[in-house]
């Protein structure tokens, strides 16, 4: 019961958060806005019980790249964007298609429902930091050497930029 | 899993939170008081003397004079993050004193009440508390730096954007030292939760034959890298770049008056405790001590938080001496020390640990 209370809060500050990111004209705010998204969903994440995922959420997201996010626009002191009207093909393809992909979710959701399971605290060892360490550094060892060897690639393509335009 | 009901761990929790958030903010409205009576006695000063008896009714007066002072929003401030910025600084810092423990617990009737905002007993008069502990505080720390960054945004003034670019650049940087040094604590621990850290520390029995099993000993560049970082963290001298007044007035703040103001005052305050607090739990053994068998009963009871906040004290005593003793480094030195030095070393260290931790197991 208290759960599903909390899930509908978070979700809805989440939902909310989201629309302002899309709302909102100056940047910072929408910067802002994406830090209540993704701390809410971190306390989504709480809530099903995977708790050093939603601590990372938190620390990684929420915390560091938002905060460099911030920081470049504080730095290039970017102001309030200008709205423009939109453009026609926006407004004629986006929005039925946006309009059909929600339409199929839903009725997915809706006419499945038997199909899904329910998602509660499991008492396992589920999303504790030891059942994650088995999984990263034990049985998909591989894929995460390999994804941080192209995070460092990835930087050191960032150094070799950075360092060409001065 | 805990054995009292929903009504009765909130009321409990509310008392708690009440009771620690009136104790810290005490202690750091005296710790203010402190650090101007030390400050003084190294520059061979008095300090404080005139109000009440030593002074000691000094925070008081300052507290009544931060609640009366007209607060004054300048004109072409951002007036909504403007307002949110010291809230959010004050209140990350306090989100992040809920995970500390203070001591084991104490029954009040036939509640075992562990002496944690966070923590729970079960049936078998066993505590448990968050298994995550340690990366709360350190998602809270994370959190807390937009508070600096958009006080010096929103205040739509030169010195205050420099002093919060500063303040987001350095506190960036640190934590990632800072979140390394903590890995050697936890790969002996094998735990995120800080009430096992301690015990694992007490469990241990003693290096050497004499020593106390405290984390320190093995993890002696461990700390020293803490404590950098943690200098770095709380925007603390010889780290103070932030709101650096020789250069930027004062930095984030300088835009801020009255309560305002005073709120980025007590956050700065309360990671200072959070900081110490984390050193204490981490590195010194937590809230055991040696026990005094002569005291009666109800003063037993509190020993364990006597011995934690003499510890807490130990680093706050810490602060204040360096702040009296150190100059400020320049803005790359910072840059440098924090990149080029702290986290190779930190680095080094989590390898040297985890070689040593696997040779033992």
């Amino acid at each position: 019961m208290v759960h599903q209370i909390l899930f509908i809060i978070f979700g809805l500050i989440c939902v909310a958060g989201a629309i302002n990111l899309l709302v909102q004209r100056h940047p910072i705010n929408s910067a802002l806005s994406l830090v209540v998204v993704m701390s809410s969903l971190a306390l989504i994440y709480l809530l099903l019980g995977a708790e050093f995922v939603a601590a990372i959420q938190v620390i990684v997201y929420a915390g560091a790249i938002m905060v460099l996010f911030v920081f470049v626009i504080m730095l290039l002191n970017a102001g309030a964007e200008e709205r423009t009207k939109g453009s026609h093909i926006a407004l004629l393809m986006g929005v039925p298609a946006v309009t059909v992909v929600a339409c199929v979710v839903g009725w997915i959701m809706v006419s499945q429902r038997h199909e899904f399971g329910e998602v509660g605290i499991s008492p396992t060892n589920f999303g504790k930091t030891e059942a994650i360490a088995q999984l990263l550094f034990k049985d998909f060892l591989l894929p995460f050497e390999i994804t941080s060897v192209l995070i460092l690639i990835a930087i050191m393509g960032a150094v070799v930029l950075g360092k060409k335009e001065s | 899993m805990n054995t009292v009901d929903l009504k009765t761990y909130i009321l409990v929790a509310v008392i708690k939170i009440a009771l620690v958030i009136f104790i810290l903010l005490t202690g750091v409205a005296y710790t203010t008081l402190l650090e101007r009576k030390l400050v003084a006695r190294i520059q061979n000063r008095w300090g404080p003397t005139r109000v009440g008896p030593f002074g000691l009714l000094q925070p008081l007066a300052d507290g009544v004079k931060f609640i009366l002072k007209e607060d004054m929003v300048p004109d072409s401030v951002h007036k909504g993050l403007y307002i949110l910025a010291p809230m959010l600084a004050l209140a990350m810092s306090l989100i992040a004193i809920a995970v500390i423990p203070f001591g084991e617990s104490v029954a009040v009737r036939n509640l075992t009440l562990p002496l944690q905002i966070t923590g729970v007993a079960h049936a078998d008069g066993s505590l448990s508390d968050i298994n995550i502990g340690l990366l709360i505080i350190l998602g809270a720390t994370s959190i807390g730096v937009y508070g600096v960054a958009l006080a010096g945004w929103s205040s739509n003034s030169k010195y205050s954007l420099l002093g919060s670019l500063r303040a987001s650049a350095q506190m960036i940087s640190y934590e990632l030292a800072l979140g390394l040094s903590l890995v050697g604590v936890l790969l002996l621990a094998g735990s995120l939760s800080l009430r096992s850290i301690v015990d694992s520390q007490i469990q241990g029995g003693r290096w050497l034959g004499f020593l106390p099993h405290w984390y320190i000993f093995p993890q002696l560049i461990a700390f020293f890298i803490y404590l950098m970082a943690a200098f770095a963290e709380t925007n603390r001298i010889p780290f103070d770049l932030p709101e650096a007044e020789t250069e930027l007035v004062a930095g984030y703040h300088t835009e801020y008056s009255a309560m305002k103001f005073a709120m980025f005052f007590m956050a700065e305050y309360v990671n200072m405790f959070t900081v110490g607090c984390l050193a204490t739990l981490l590195f010194f053994g937590g809230w055991h001590g040696p026990a005094l068998p002569f005291l009666p009963p109800i003063l037993q009871m509190l020993l364990p938080v006597f011995w934690f906040a003499l510890k807490v004290f130990f680093f706050i005593f810490l602060y204040i001496w360096i702040r009296g003793t150190l100059p400020r480094f320049r803005y790359d030195q910072l840059m440098a020390f924090g990149w080029k030095f702290l986290l190779p070393l930190a680095i080094v260290n989590i390898i040297v640990t985890s070689f040593i931790v696997a040779w033992r197991a």
